[in-house]
């Protein structure tokens, strides 16, 4: 496994809601990106954000790890949850929020920070 | 062009669909919503559900032709 493969296995493994994005949660450079990150705020997430943009090599190693082509991707506690519209639908029918419930525990929402972290 | 191409791919992938479109979103030939309406969904997870339109469509994703793909699934009796 690359360096840089194991570093994007770490941030999945790690934290506990990992967002794979174009951009960052403060100027995300895709609607999908930006769709995704929304539903996880409005379930209170804690999101934990890689932008994936700085380097293509990212993208490549993570779909490789994920089997997952398509940017962006949402991981809670290691397991891929999927895309914007999977998040965007989970959220609406409130399975999102069992799913972070059941994950990470009922007191989810405390010491929710949002940060973002570099990979490369 | 690239909308009759994931038609194609789709129709080959699904073809009991009992509802199945392309849209370019944007008139640009690469942001596409699709969606979908059939029996092979039944049972799945929406994770596993996109994973199999993600599949049919793993060529116009790999080459380029798709830059933003939104996907509605729908599974049916």
């Amino acid at each position: 496994m690359s360096e840089l493969s194991a570093k994007i296995k770490q941030v999945i493994d790690d934290e506990p809601v990992a967002l794979f994005m174009k951009g960052t949660p403060q100027m995300a450079m895709c609607g999908n990106s930006m769709r995704a990150l929304e539903a996880l705020r409005r379930a209170g997430a804690p999101v934990t954000a890689v932008d994936i943009l700085p380097d293509p090599a990212i993208r490549q190693e993570l779909s490789a790890l994920s089997g997952w082509p398509t940017i962006p991707q949402v991981f809670v506690r290691g397991e891929l949850v999927g895309g914007a519209d999977i998040v965007e639908e989970l959220e609406e029918s409130g399975e999102l929020e069992r799913t972070l419930q059941d994950r990470l525990g009922p007191e989810y929402r405390n010491g929710r920070d949002e940060k973002t972290v570099l990979v490369v | 062009m690239a909308t009759e191409r994931l038609q194609a791919l789709l129709t080959e992938a699904f073809p009991d669909a009992s509802e199945l479109s392309v849209q370019d979103r944007t008139g640009t030939g690469d942001h596409f919503q699709v969606t979908v309406a059939s029996a092979r969904f039944a049972g799945l997870s929406l994770l596993d559900q996109h994973r199999l339109v993600n599949e049919a469509l793993a060529a116009p994703l790999a080459d380029g032709t798709i830059h933003e793909l939104r996907i509605k699934t729908k599974g049916t009796a």
